[in-house]
């Protein structure tokens, strides 16, 4: 019985540094701004010296000073936090739909037979082609972007969800079941934390839709917003505002990419695969 | 942990179960007395773990009754299982996955988790310990409820070698201390005749073999009986094995 009270380090050691990986030096932790670097220093060089036209693909310098001054007149900021008001809303209004059908439907046969047939249905149709059918019904405000963003969150978070559920270990509710869990328990116990990991991916998949049928509903007959930036900077032959918006894009996208991925690095703490990342 | 109640046995008659066409158990008449340690071995596909199930109140038998004796609690007597694959819940920690299904009794899920030699393990997550270790937080949780009947369906089958004699070892003192009834399904000839009371030799034609170990505790593995025995039984088990591969056409 002696081996049990020894200590014991923990069994999971990070993958990634098993046989065939040497211990990696610090400098590494570099490696992976080089290539960035790299590209951002050839732009520079290739726009300043005229390699690449600068009236399509301004230089950094000109990117940057053009969000200066943006940003100095306040234009800048109302445009993000507009651009962030409409992911915000249609995100959520959306992932609380694609929950809320992904529970009844992953745990409710009866739910199961009234909704799935018909989602699976409206999920066929992609939910950008509704743009003018938007437009026409709720004229160029908030509403048909907003809703844009709503209709392509839904299905990634529902259809994870519901596979999330029906894959969760049968033997563990088995056990959950044996060992004295209510439904209510078992659900909230066993069924809700193993469908974690799936449900998770699917938010972060959502996210990255969300994103993109933004920049899509944006190009709507705007006059706020990244996307007006960026249409804006066409009109007015100001390639670096396009170049700014795309830019703007890319790192919200990141952002909330980084967002999902330490959430999951929290809420998975005890998977191993998860761990790693929340270092 | 002193156990105040009494100890209950099971009185099995006539059970049997099917799935669809296919009869696993027939006719099985079996009494178990209260506090008894039983074992049972047979050859895969005869219906041990079926057994353990429907004892367990995980299946209902197709036919027959069961009955409780000895000292019944109220409200009929309880059971827990542990398989042989752990069944921990991978996101509650340690002390969690042994108090699932109570209460305020994270205490008294700490002194389990000691007897089985996991303290100061209760916050670890079940992947950062060993297979070993992680049946002995499933030990400690089918315990925790204080079952009138533990089941256990190859609880240590998967566990090396070493490992496994230790689980037997831990087993027999925890037992020692708190009597309770126990069925245990192996393949293990050696285990079924080191550990029990009694051992069961389960095969398509029902109980064919019903053997008492007397021997005094801890027993002996060398002990020459049990060898002689360990030998009967499993010339018992080669052959209940070949009439099933023949019955199946396998």
């Amino acid at each position: 019985m002696s081996d049990a009270t020894v200590s014991v380090a923990p069994a999971v050691t990070a993958p990634g540094r098993g046989l065939g990986r040497l211990p990696t030096p610090h400098w590494t932790t570099l490696l992976p701004w080089v290539v960035p670097v790299l590209v951002l220093v050839g732009w520079q060089w290739a726009s300043s010296t005229g390699v690449i036209s600068a009236a399509i693909l301004p230089p950094p310098t000109d990117v940057v000073d053009a969000a200066r001054s943006l940003w100095s007149t306040g234009e800048l900021q109302s445009h993000i936090l507009v651009s962030l008001r409409r992911i915000a809303v249609g995100f959520v209004v959306g992932a609380a739909i694609g929950l809320a059908f992904g529970f009844a439907v992953g745990l409710s046969r009866i739910a199961e037979g009234l909704f799935d047939r018909t989602l699976q249905m409206v999920r066929a149709l992609p939910h950008l082609a509704l743009v003018p059918l938007l437009i026409a019904a709720f004229g160029i405000g908030e509403m048909p972007k907003v809703l844009l963003v709503t209709l392509g969150v839904i299905f990634p978070v529902y259809l994870n969800t519901v596979s999330g559920i029906r894959t969760v270990d049968e033997k563990l509710i088995q056990l959950g079941r044996s060992y004295g869990l209510g439904r209510g328990q078992l659900i909230r116990e066993v069924i809700v934390p193993g469908a974690m990991p799936m449900i998770l991916t699917g938010i972060r998949y959502a996210l990255g839709v969300a994103w993109l049928t933004l920049v899509i509903a944006e190009t709507i007959a705007t006059r706020e917003g990244i996307g007006y930036l960026a249409q804006n900077g066409r009109d007015m032959l100001r390639n670096e505002r396009i170049v700014l918006a795309i830019v703007l894009y890319a790192g919200a996208g990141l952002l909330a990419d980084q967002i999902t991925r330490f959430i999951e690095a929290r809420v998975l703490r005890w998977n191993p695969n998860y761990r790693k990342a929340a270092r | 942990m002193t156990t105040a109640r009494g100890l209950v046995g099971l009185e099995l008659a006539s059970i049997g179960r099917r799935y669809g066409d296919n009869q696993v158990l027939r006719d099985l008449d079996l009494t178990i007395d209260p506090g008894d340690f039983v074992a049972i071995l047979g050859p895969s596909g005869v219906g041990k773990s079926t057994l353990l199930r429907i004892l367990a109140g995980l299946e209902e038998p197709s036919s027959g009754t069961m009955t409780p004796i000895g000292d019944v609690p109220a409200g009929g007597p309880t059971a827990r299982m542990m398989f042989q694959e752990d069944r921990l819940l991978p996101w509650k920690s340690v002390l969690d996955n042994v108090a699932l299904g109570t209460k305020g009794q994270r205490d008294k899920a700490a002194e389990l988790l000691a007897q089985v030699g996991l303290a100061g393990r209760e916050k670890a997550w079940p992947a950062e310990l060993s297979g070993g270790q992680r049946q002995r937080v499933a030990l400690a949780r089918a315990l925790m409820h204080r079952p009138d009947v533990l089941l256990l369906d190859e609880p240590f089958g998967a566990l090396d070698a070493i490992t496994r004699v230790t689980m037997q070892q831990l087993l027999e003192s925890i037992l020692a201390e708190h009597p309770r009834t126990v069925l245990l399904v192996t393949h293990d000839v050696e285990e079924a005749l080191v550990l029990a009371d009694r051992v069961l030799l389960l095969t398509p034609q029902g109980i064919t073999r019903d053997l008492r170990v007397p021997q005094a505790r801890p027993r002996h593995r060398g002990d020459a009986q049990l060898a002689a025995w360990k030998e009967e039984l499993l010339d018992g088990l080669l052959e209940a094995d070949r009439a099933v591969h023949a019955a199946t056409g396998s």
